[in-house]
């Protein structure tokens, strides 16, 4: 099946299943574990969207198909009106759709930080001229380039995790999977790459698909995705998430402290609107009470 | 402790050999210790002793660094030293006792082995001192890369290998980790004899075995993630390419063969 997809569509994924297989010494299946069951969305080219899930909600599953890491049982996944299953559109996908891991040491390859950003476009075939214009405008846009000549294993985790997604901007690519980038970061390390990734997505407007299980970094998502088992089962804007608090706690979710707090009030009879997502939206509702 | 041992021994400084090509330094060294076996007189070693102290000198590294790495091989020095002192047959002998006799021969031998050894080591820490294990990789890549006629994966060898450089921190640090875990639970790696301590390295192996693996795996998808596919249709970032002064350098390294050559000829 072909599809050229509508000009601005980045992802489009049709009822897109993944099952892993289990086998035996004699290559008899003992087991067949469906990770993604009949997911179908799209995103839109230069949104922010955040996919939310608990351990083995199959949303790390899901992002290896944007990058054609993993092709779908069932299904299809197009990236940019390309077809992941096909094997010529690979490197193309590959290039288009960036993936950043979750652990900062396993994907940094150089042992300068300057010669990993590189190493992508060095890969592309891209002459070398460019690839140092290339290397310093992506370190420029994750705020890294005085840490150019340094060695990855001095940084932080927040760091190394910005030198990352620097390897991936320096691909020119027209979006970005992140699957858990902070999950090994402390709250510091979080921040840094939350808000270089929220530059990257406003400023250069590269299509960010945030794959996490931290609340607090997907009020800033155009829209948001809820799955659980392998399938989605909440969509829409954080507002519109965050205001359904019992249906989040049911997909053992937690809602950010704000949010919470704000709906435990409610529960107990004080007059607040749904979805309150920060602090200060929190506090500027409680003084509109009189 | 575990963590300061580092590979490669490579001395930041600004000097023309820092800066020099790593193919030049690689052939180079190779001439050097080449010259050093053909070398049979007291005059070629004072050549080799002169090029040598102008090579260090150039280099801007500490004397005392150079002669680090002879603590390595004290003990082979010492037993070729012995060997050669004790057991060449001479003409003339110079000290006997019971059944052992030093003879003239055997002065001059043992003193040329030692001179030799000595000089191969520093002449190759010259060599590791002034150049990053990344630049050397680049170099050998390089350097190799007609074998890809013969079907030698060159590239994907030295891919492997500063790889490696770039891992090996990060592995001495987890063994560093998982020895603490298993010490605090108990584990011993100190006492017992050399059957005992080997059985108690078990619990350290293992897992640093399951999570280099786990890292391998990682560090793979993330290379294909970012379209690498081998060596082939790949472009470099530094592409490596001689200048006046690499020239200059392979000069240098023929005129010290010549002199070489021709001091063995003439004495």
């Amino acid at each position: 099946m072909e599809r050229t997809g509508q000009p601005g569509e980045m992802l489009r994924a049709e009822e897109l299943v993944y099952e892993y297989h289990r086998y035996d010494e004699e290559g008899r299946e003992t087991e067949a574990t469906r990770a993604v069951d009949n997911v179908s969305l799209h995103v839109e080219k230069g949104e922010f969207v955040a996919i939310l899930g608990h351990n083995g909600s199959g949303k790390s599953t899901l992002a290896k198909h944007i990058n054609a890491i993993l092709t779908p049982t069932g299904g299809t996944v197009w990236v940019g009106g390309k077809d992941t299953g096909k094997e010529e559109n690979l490197w193309e996908i590959r290039q288009s759709a960036g993936m950043v891991f979750q652990n900062p040491d396993n994907q940094i390859i150089g042992t300068v930080v300057e010669e990993d950003v590189g190493f992508g476009p060095e890969n592309m075939g891209v002459p070398t001229k460019e690839i140092w214009e290339r290397v310093e405008e992506s370190l420029k846009a994750v705020d890294m380039l005085k840490y150019r000549h340094h060695s990855p294993n001095k940084l932080s985790g927040g760091q190394k995790q910005r030198v990352a997604i620097a390897g991936v901007v320096a691909m020119h690519p027209q979006c970005i999977v992140l699957d858990e980038p902070t999950a090994m970061l402390d709250p510091n390390g979080r921040r840094e790459v939350i808000r270089a990734v929220r530059a990257l997505n406003q400023v250069e407007e590269i299509t960010v698909i945030l794959i996490t299980h931290y609340m607090e970094e997907v009020i800033h998502a155009d829209r948001v995705f809820v799955m659980d088992s392998g399938r989605v089962v909440m969509e829409g804007t954080p507002r519109e998430i965050f205001s359904r608090v019992e249906e989040l706690k049911s997909y053992r979710l937690d809602v950010p402290q704000a949010t919470l707090l704000a709906w435990e009030l409610k529960k107990a009879g004080v007059n607040l609107p749904d979805g309150i997502l920060s602090r200060e939206e929190l506090v500027e509702a409680l003084c509109q009470l009189s | 402790m575990i963590r300061d041992i580092t590979l490669g021994q490579y001395y930041p400084a600004d000097s023309i050999l820092h800066k020099l090509d790593p193919r030049v330094k690689l052939v180079t060294t190779l001439v050097f210790l080449t010259a050093l076996f053909l070398v049979s007189s007291w005059w070629g070693y004072l050549a080799a002793t002169l090029f040598l102290a102008w090579v260090i000198r150039l280099s801007k590294v500490p004397f005392k660094f150079m002669i680090r790495g002879l603590k390595a091989i004290i003990m082979i020095l010492m037993i070729t030293v012995v060997f050669n002192l004790f057991l060449t047959p001479g003409e003339r002998v110079l000290v006997q006792f019971w059944k052992l006799q030093i003879t003239d021969t055997g002065l001059r031998t043992a003193a040329f082995m030692a001179v030799r050894l000595i000089y191969l080591i520093i002449g190759s820490s010259v060599m590791t001192l002034t150049t990053t294990p990344n630049d050397l990789t680049d170099g050998m890549e390089r350097l190799l890369s007609p074998l890809k006629k013969l079907r030698v994966p060159v590239h994907e060898i030295s891919m492997m290998m500063s790889i490696a450089l770039r891992f090996i921190p990060i592995l001495m640090e987890e063994t560093d980790k998982i020895m603490k875990a298993q010490m605090a639970r108990g584990a011993d790696f100190e006492h017992g004899n050399l059957m005992q301590k080997a059985r108690n390295l078990v619990p350290l192996l293992v897992p640093l075995f399951i999570s280099a693996f786990q890292r391998a795996h990682d560090l793979a998808m993330a290379m294909e993630a970012r379209c690498y596919r081998g060596g082939e249709g790949r472009t470099k970032m530094k592409p490596l390419a001689y200048q006046r002064r690499d020239y200059a350098a392979y000069g240098a390294a023929v005129c010290f063969l010549a002199v070489i050559i021709a001091v063995r000829v003439v004495v």
